[in-house]
């Protein structure tokens, strides 16, 4: 034996694989990753691949048949009712496991685990706005219903079966790459599933940003700058709808306006919800309709990604049968339809996160001054495990109002902050959403969509139903709080508890429509109901989505399917229509050089359309955002930060109204600018900046606007870039960079369910399926795909693809 | 001949292996393998790198094909930033067949210099 040469060899031998298995020497373990019957080349789904499969399991009760169409839907027919929530929990992990786990781990405030201390203050963050708290609050009273209880349980139960049979070759592409394993799922998992929705779009506020702005404005600055209520506002509940008196009368708190606070906020959060988080959705009754029966759509616009927060498919039991979007991470479908109704949502918007300023008797913030003595706090200690580093050990402090989220030890993005805010959250009150889905899938008429509905506290949502009876309505549900006029616009002292809430508004003063005149019900996320409403409703809503909605719906008659679907994708732009006339009129065309003169031609003669290859929806986009900042960069320079920049709307209305609006002119220099100047100088400011994208021949609106829908760990290779798609902000089609409609739908309640509908992803979650992102062209086209209620007897029907059968053992 | 029976026994027993161990099996396969057929240095390296090598090669092109390579352009462009499935599997196959020859190398020295055969 020649030692040496074999040490030595041994000793390389055993090298290259620690290289190859860990991530010491390369940014992978390529060893691991690439060995053919382990790592990533298990993921490459054959294009053939036979998704049939027979399988038993202990819990269910009875025998479930899913019978899969060729877009890969799953259609779920199971003997008894919780069985089929076993079916959809073990379907969902099967397809979309990591992101289930991503999301809710994330939601947790544990994404550190995965990804290390980049994650630490997003972790921190979400563990002190109480996220868990929440959750755990919501199961708690999830559980005390029976109904949700075994719904939950056997969905939980259907995804650890899933989970259980994972080996180290058949565990989804992400974990492999990111390597680490799923564990197993649980009913809090789906509570804070349905958290993280909440934190979506029930936790936008700009308290801190507002606080800020009202201690550096004047009172009359001010109240131009973030006016209550928009006059282009057509609210979800028409004008001239009369609402009796309130029930509850908040007390404004004495000292309420000098109270706010005269001292910049030196926090910002280090996460925020997406402000577009918004929605279309609209019922038109039978007397609009060729059919004569009622046409129900939605589309939510929320992040666009991959996989996608959607997915299809049909659940039927003796009891119910119901289609549409489900959440992987949840029991039942959200929206969609059954045989008698149809159903859908758009966010109500309402500001129901409000913070209130702590102050401590000493540092161990065992004690806050709360009217007039001091009160005991007690502390959350949230353990947050962090991969390859210690363990973060953040002590947060709990008061009457809520978590004491920022305070010297986290101040967010900054640093050097000293106050202690609390934070007053909806989302922490104990509540049961998962009954409203349950509801409304067994949903047969107007009366059961209403007791399903009222159950709906946060995030509060614009409800749209439709029956085959005939019958169309809308509630702007939600459990809300009660404010005076202006209540949680601002930090709020947290010493006095005439600041707190003072009450929920009655369920019976929830603004709704049912059957109205009109002959449709619609919504946008604009203000709910005009200022007669004697509710205070916050300042923020966008106007316009809202507006040419409805000025369509209501010239619209013998409306078709195809009609509604060319009114989810229209992109005319009614922001634009308002806006043009200011710069067709201001624009000084006698200082523009030829160039320029070029590009006004290309906004002069714009059709007002979003469309993909629309030049001049681009030179008009730019050009608003450089005329937002003529108007208020010089106002802003010196704000503290952070702040907020006026609406748009209020920009718009503000010139529309007085061409000579006081912020037009440039505080900074000494001549008095005019709207002709301003109009000029952001327009030629404008054509400097598409100098770039015109000579890279990108100037057409949808190669310089760039839609992508990004993998949810943001791996390029796994995204679509770029998509030809038009639209964008305050346009029906409201697609965005990275956001806009996440799942059309049309759906007209003839006797046969005429459904249409589409998502930008995939069935399959795994990258390495063809199924994976085959919806994303035909969506950014326009298309749609008919959406199959099918029946058990149809199961020889040849667009069924595959069948799984799952029996108890 | 030995070369050739040797190969063909790292190749099917690395295959059999890795389908209960971790991948890193390979190594131990060609070891053994050439720990009881012996072999020069050189032929020994040779041989458990052809072995796993085109083992690996073929196997993950057969995948890469029947899923029409749709994966391997996605994971060449994150991996080796470069859209190009073939080099995926050239790596693949590089990276089985390096480490299935050093554990038949190692495994070669385990016997004085085999004599040359006459």
């Amino acid at each position: 034996m020649r030692i040496i040469p074999f040490v030595v060899c041994a000793l390389l031998t055993l090298a290259l694989i620690v290289t190859f298995n860990s991530k010491l020497l390369l940014p992978a373990p390529l060893g691991k990753l690439l060995a053919p019957q382990e790592g990533v080349w298990q993921n490459a789904e054959p294009a053939g691949y036979d998704f049939s499969a027979d399988l038993k399991f202990q819990s269910l009760k009875g025998k479930v048949e899913v019978y899969f169409d060729d877009r890969l839907v799953p259609h779920v027919f199971a003997e008894q009712e919780n069985d089929v929530y076993f079916v959809q929990g073990y379907l969902h992990a099967k397809f979309r496991l990591w992101q289930m786990d991503l999301q809710t781990l994330s939601a947790a405030g544990r994404a550190s685990e995965v990804v290390g201390d980049i994650a630490l203050n997003h972790d921190r963050e979400f563990r002190r706005l109480g996220m868990v708290f929440a959750a755990e609050n919501s199961l708690k009273m999830m559980e005390t219903d029976p109904v949700i209880k075994a719904s939950c349980d056997a969905y939980t139960a259907g995804v650890n079966a899933y989970i259980h049979s994972l080996t180290a070759a058949t565990l989804p592409l992400e974990y492999k790459l990111i390597g680490y394993r799923p564990e197993a799922w649980s009913n809090l998992r789906t509570a804070l599933f349905l958290k993280y929705m909440s934190y979506d779009l029930a936790a936008h506020e700009n308290d801190f940003e507002m606080t800020n702005a009202q201690q550096y404005f004047s009172a009359s600055d001010f109240s131009l700058l973030y006016p209550a209520i928009q006059d282009s506002l057509d609210p979800i509940i028409p004008r001239g709808t009369v609402y009796g008196a309130p029930s509850i009368t908040p007390v404004i708190p004495a000292a309420a306006d000098s109270l706010y606070f005269k001292e910049p906020v030196t926090v910002e959060e280090a996460n925020t919800p997406d402000k577009d988080n918004g929605s279309n959705n609209w019922a038109v009754s039978g007397s609009k309709t060729a059919s004569g029966e009622p046409i129900l759509c939605n589309d939510p616009h929320l992040g666009l990604n991959l996989p996608s927060l959607w997915y299809e498919m049909q659940l039927s039991t003796p009891t119910f049968n119901a289609y549409g979007a489900s959440f992987p991470g949840s029991p039942s479908v959200i929206i969609g339809f059954n045989d008698s109704t149809a159903f859908g949502f758009t966010n109500g918007g309402r500001d129901v996160r409000d913070y209130f300023e702590i102050t401590f008797k000493d540092d161990s913030r065992q004690e806050y001054w709360f009217d007039s003595s001091w009160q005991k706090t007690t502390f959350r200690y949230e353990e947050i495990m962090i991969a390859g580093k210690p363990t973060f050990i953040d002590t947060v402090a709990y008061t009457v109002f809520g978590p004491v989220m920022f305070d010297k030890s986290y101040s967010g993005k900054r640093t050097g902050n000293k106050k202690n805010y609390a934070v007053r959250w909806k989302a922490h009150d104990p509540s049961n959403e998962l009954i409203i889905f349950n509801k409304l899938n067994h949903a047969d008429n107007y009366s059961d969509y209403q007791e399903a509905v009222v159950n709906l506290h946060t995030p509060g949502q614009n409800c749209v139903f439709a029956t085959k009876s005939g019958d169309i309505a809308i509630r702007t549900q939600g459990e809300w709080p009660a404010k005076w006029q202006g209540q949680g616009d601002f930090i709020m002292p947290g010493f006095d508890s005439s600041y707190m809430w003072q009450g929920m508004i009655p369920d019976a003063e929830t603004p709704f429509q049912y059957n109205p005149e009109r002959g449709f019900v619609s919504s946008a996320n604009q203000r709910p109901a005009d200022a007669t409403y004697p509710y205070y409703l916050g300042r923020e809503y966008p106007t316009p989505r809202g507006l040419i909605i409805n000025r369509r719906l209501e010239a619209m008659q013998q409306v078709t399917p195809k009609d509604m679907m060319n009114l989810q994708t229209d992109n005319y732009n009614v922001f634009a229509e308002m806006a043009m006339p200011i710069f067709l009129k201001n624009i000084r065309t006698t200082a523009l050089n030829s160039n320029e003169k070029k590009f006004y031609d290309l906004l002069r003669n714009w059709n007002l359309r979003n469309d993909p290859d629309s030049k001049g929806a681009t030179v008009f986009v730019e050009l608003w955002g450089k005329f937002k900042g003529e108007v208020f960069d010089d106002e802003f320079a010196n704000a503290p930060q952070p702040v907020l920049r006026p609406f748009e709307s209020t920009l718009l209305e503000g010139v529309l109204k007085d061409p000579a609006y006081k912020f037009i002119d440039n505080i900074n220099t000494a001549t008095v600018e005019t709207l002709e100047d301003i109009s000029t100088t952001a327009f030629k400011k404008a054509v400097l900046d598409l100098k770039i994208p015109d000579a890279a021949r990108k100037l057409e609106w949808a190669l310089f606007k760039g839609t992508s829908v990004n993998h949810l760990a943001k791996i390029p290779a796994f995204s679509r870039k770029n998509l030809y798609i038009g639209g964008g902000n305050n346009i029906i089609n409201a697609t965005k960079q990275n956001h806009g409609p996440s799942w059309r739908m049309v759906l007209s309640l003839t006797a046969e369910t005429e459904a249409y509908g589409i998502y930008p992803g995939g069935q399959s979650g795994n990258p390495g399926s063809r199924f994976y992102d085959n919806f994303v062209d035909d969506w950014a086209a326009g298309k749609y795909y008919t959406l199959w209620m099918m029946t058990k007897d149809q199961n020889t029907d040849s667009r069924v693809k595959w069948k799984m059968t799952f029996s108890p053992s | 001949m030995k070369f050739i029976i040797s190969l063909f026994l790292i190749a099917i027993l690395s295959f059999a292996a890795c389908l209960f161990l971790p991948w890193w099996c390979i190594a131990l396969v060609a070891f053994l393998v050439l720990a009881f057929i012996p072999q020069r240095p050189l032929l020994a390296f040779l041989c458990g790198f052809f072995a796993v090598g085109l083992l690996w090669a073929v196997l993950s092109f057969y995948i890469s094909s029947k899923n029409e390579h749709l994966l391997a352009h996605k994971v060449s462009l994150l991996i080796l930033n470069m859209d190009n499935p073939l080099f995926l599997i050239i790596i693949t196959a590089f990276i089985g067949g390096l480490v299935a020859g050093m554990g038949a190398l190692t495994a070669s020295f385990m016997r004085r210099p085999v004599p040359v055969e006459a």
